[in-house]
């Protein structure tokens, strides 16, 4: 179809122009996407305060904890120095939310829609820029954690001589961890964005991520039934797939570090699927 | 125009109007608006759902099963649990020590020299095998291992009493009633450095002395018993609460390894007051603990008097130091906080940000031009609304979640004033945070910043404290100058110094008194509403 008509032909558009540019897909719709994230305030905001919170809550959980001499420290100095991912999730949750309930607020859904009436490329276009730009952020937002760690670690007591080596991303469960990290944070982007989709409301969408999040290790603690205890942690997309972090006493753990990020790839998932769902059925 | 003759400037007011532009009405609009959003009040029930909800889960998913060592039938739920004694003030406590006893008749007194306290520690290496013998255990003591003299009511286990005693670590103390504890003469007793102590019954009022050399007394305390019966048990005694060591470091890790026990030489003793019996009565009240049977024991020789004992005089600690531990305290109903509390702050911030999105902020603030009182009477009606809400939640939260929860499980009984403050302290907790979030939400005049600031303000601290690698020290800091401090309102058994616990966050122990925790979140409400008022004024809607 597109031989013929061919682009930028003179005359009125034709039909077979607009199947053209329905059908020019989802480089389009990315860079529609693209745009539209560039040219507003909002997101570079926020991305920069992913970054920053990121380390500053990292550093700060770091600088907090001291190993005096003579004393046997169980820490996982790895895990530790990532701790500002905790805070940073909640950025990138804003982020991936307003990257479409901002839409509805303003009524900007409509136009989008009504350019590329292909709404699961839309959201598809739409989860691709946030992710990718939530992993660039998680990048340095971890990369700027563990050298926080790296640099504060040893002053206060994890020395190599007492089993603490320098964090090193050459060390293989650090790497995992680090990029576990960061694959994380874009998981968590593609949750709220998919939530979002569903709810349209950047308050309640707010505040159903952060709820999911953050609830879900209370209930785990509050629930003594060592056995219920341990499903709701290896079902909590916070608690499951933080377990990514950990580099010490992997046998403990409820769950393994990769499948616990599976499991938080299974909740994105399946928030995207029924975002993309009701975004369908749904008038806009 | 001269000054003289300047006629005021009167501004016309309708007659009819001037009654109409009062706070009231301004509150009465608000209101209005609050009830007639439907996705508000269906967020609101929400928040008293899933507050009901949590509570009742956390009461009801801790249905325990246990085995009886040796085998035997399984038991579930209450079985399991041991049965407290309960003291005078109604609490659960520990009550076993070694009694060296006789009846006193009235009024009196009795004076005693502790010339030495010793006692042996189990294995440092608790996985060395062997029998539970003296050869595994090793010399030492517990901080709070004690011994000295008694008035008790009786020789059931929860009775009345007071005790003046010499401790391993803690100095002379003065107790009584199982929770009250006050400091005498510091320092350790040694023969070197021996201790006298006496006690004095006069009524229901017993009166505590200690001195380092027997001749210049210092009263240490005077407490009043009710209940004492006229005819008292009065003697010697020694404990040793099990061994419990509490690193106060890393997440607060707590080891307990199984009973100890501790010796203590007495001489010099001296009565007044009639004493009918005339002989002495050795009894270890409580079976001597769990200690080893025969752990007990009292030897005189002429005037020296060796007390062996096991076993603690003092509550019993509530909380979830101890993996599975399977008690509540109405605190664990109350978990639905965190979720009803996620609620609230979505539905307060959306309260003033929604005008702003849909543009009637410039209705309602040309229909009332005084931007304070508008914002005002925003705070008044979501702070009362999610109050009350807030309180119908708690309330059946905590009288239902007791009632699951003693089903299956034991619940820390506490005084009525103390669920009352719990329950309207999570219901204040819930108000003071819906105000703060609706404060940011007119600073941001945008809903998802406000909300999830409010939410990582108040939240992310408690979970960093509780469930991380945050060392006890720095999650008490956090959990005294971060918003999360209001969680210990819902704190809702003491902390008591006398008694060897991890008292962590974690386990429901709350750095900042009760209301002094809700007091720096109704800090940071003031500020951020100050600043909302200043900004509201200042702006352009």
């Amino acid at each position: 179809m597109s031989q013929a008509v061919p682009a930028g032909s003179p005359g009125p558009p034709s039909l077979p122009v607009a199947m053209q540019a329905g059908l020019t897909g989802l480089r389009d719709a990315l860079h529609a996407e693209w745009t539209k994230l560039r040219t507003t305030a909002g997101p570079a905001w926020l991305l920069a305060a992913t970054v920053v919170l990121t380390v500053a809550v990292s550093a700060a959980a770091t600088a907090a904890v001291r190993c005096p001499a003579g004393t046997a420290c169980p820490v996982d100095t790895t895990k530790l120095s990532l701790t500002g991912i905790q805070c940073g999730q909640a950025v990138v949750a804003i982020l991936a939310g307003l990257a479409i309930s901002g839409e509805y607020s303003s009524g900007m859904m409509r136009t989008t829609l009504t350019a590329m009436p292909r709404r699961t490329t839309v959201l598809a276009a739409k989860a691709a820029i946030v992710g990718g730009l939530v992993l660039a952020a998680g990048t340095a937002g971890v990369l700027g954690s563990v050298l926080a760690g790296r640099l504060i670690l040893p002053g206060h007591g994890f020395t190599a001589a007492r089993g603490f080596p320098l964090l090193s991303l050459g060390d293989g469960p650090t790497l995992r961890a680090a990029a576990g990290s960061v694959l994380y944070l874009g998981l968590i982007a593609l949750l709220s964005l998919g939530i979002a989709t569903a709810i349209r409301d950047s308050a309640v969408t707010i505040g159903v991520v952060l709820g999911l999040l953050y609830l879900s290790p209370l209930i785990a603690q509050a629930v003594s039934n060592p056995q219920w205890h341990r499903h709701l942690e290896q079902a909590g997309p916070m608690t499951a797939g933080l377990a990514i972090q950990a580099t010490t006493g992997l046998r403990g753990l409820p769950i393994q570090p990769w499948a616990g990020l599976g499991v938080l790839a299974a909740w994105s998932a399946a928030a995207l699927i029924i975002g993309g769902l009701l975004l369908r059925l749904r008038d806009a | 125009m001269t000054a003289g003759t300047v006629t005021p400037y009167q501004p016309y007011r309708p007659g009819q109007q001037a009654g109409r532009d009062g706070f009231a009405q301004v509150l009465h609009a608000e209101w209005t608006k609050f009830r007639t959003v439907r996705g508000w009040v269906i967020g609101l029930l929400a928040a008293v759902l899933v507050m009901l909800g949590l509570g009742l889960l956390s009461a009801g998913g801790s249905s325990h099963t246990c085995q009886t060592s040796g085998g035997g039938p399984t038991r579930t739920g209450r079985a399991c649990l041991p049965t407290y004694a309960v003291g005078p003030g109604g609490e659960p406590v520990d009550d076993s020590f070694y009694f060296v006893r006789q009846p006193l008749a009235g009024n009196g007194s009795i004076t005693v020299r502790v010339t030495s306290l010793t006692g042996l520690l189990p294995p440092a290496n608790p996985n060395a095998s062997g029998p539970n013998g003296p050869a595994d255990t090793r010399p030492g003591l517990m901080p709070w291992a004690k011994a000295g003299l008694i008035i008790a009511g009786g020789t059931n286990q929860g009775s009345a009493y007071a005790a003046m005693m010499v401790t391993a670590g803690h100095g002379v103390r003065l107790q009584d009633n199982y929770t009250q504890d006050t400091a005498g003469e510091p320092g350790a007793v040694s023969a070197a450095s021996p201790r006298w102590l006496r006690l004095t019954r006069s009524g229901g009022t017993i009166t505590g002395y200690d001195s380092s050399d027997g001749t210049h007394w210092t009263q240490v305390g005077a407490v009043h018993l009710t209940g004492l019966p006229s005819t008292a048990q009065a003697g010697l005694f020694t404990a040793s609460p099990d061994y419990n060591v509490v690193s106060q470091s890393f997440g607060g890790t707590s080891t307990t390894g199984g009973p100890t026990q501790a010796t203590a030489v007495f001489d010099q003793l001296g009565r007044s007051g009639t004493w009918p019996a005339g002989t002495w009565t050795g009894d270890a009240i409580g079976a001597g603990g769990s200690g080893p049977p025969g752990a007990g024991a009292y030897h005189q020789n002429g005037s020296q008097f060796s007390v062996t004992g096991s076993g603690d005089i003092a509550p019993v600690i509530a909380g979830h130091g101890n993996e599975g531990d399977p008690d509540f305290t109405i605190t664990d109903f109350l978990l639905g906080t965190f979720a009803g509390l996620i609620a609230v702050v979505v539905v307060a911030t959306m309260f003033i940000t929604a005008e702003y999105r849909r543009g009637l902020i410039r209705t309602t603030l040309a229909a009332s031009p005084r931007r304070g009182r508008v914002l005002a009477a925003k705070a008044i009606v979501v702070g009362a609304v999610t109050f009350v809400a807030g309180l119908v939640a708690a309330t059946v939260a905590v009288i239902a979640g007791t009632a699951l929860g003693n089903k299956n499980s034991y619940v820390f009984p506490v005084s009525w004033l103390t669920e009352l403050r719990v329950v309207a302290g999570a219901a204040a907790l819930l108000a003071v945070a819906a105000v703060l979030a609706l404060a940011l939400g007119t600073v941001l005049r945008r809903s998802a910043a406000a909300v999830s600031i409010v939410i990582v303000a108040i939240v992310l601290p408690y979970i960093l404290a509780v469930g991380s690698v945050l060392p006890v020290g720095v999650s008490d800091w956090l959990l005294r100058i971060t918003p999360a401090a209001a969680f210990a309102v819902q704190q809702a058994v003491p902390q008591y110094p006398q008694v060897t616990a991890l008292y962590s966050p974690g386990s429901g122990y709350f750095p900042l008194p009760p209301w002094a925790g809700l007091a720096v979140l109704c800090g940071y409400a003031a500020l951020v509403l100050g600043l909302a008022a200043v900004l509201l004024r200042r702006r352009d809607a």
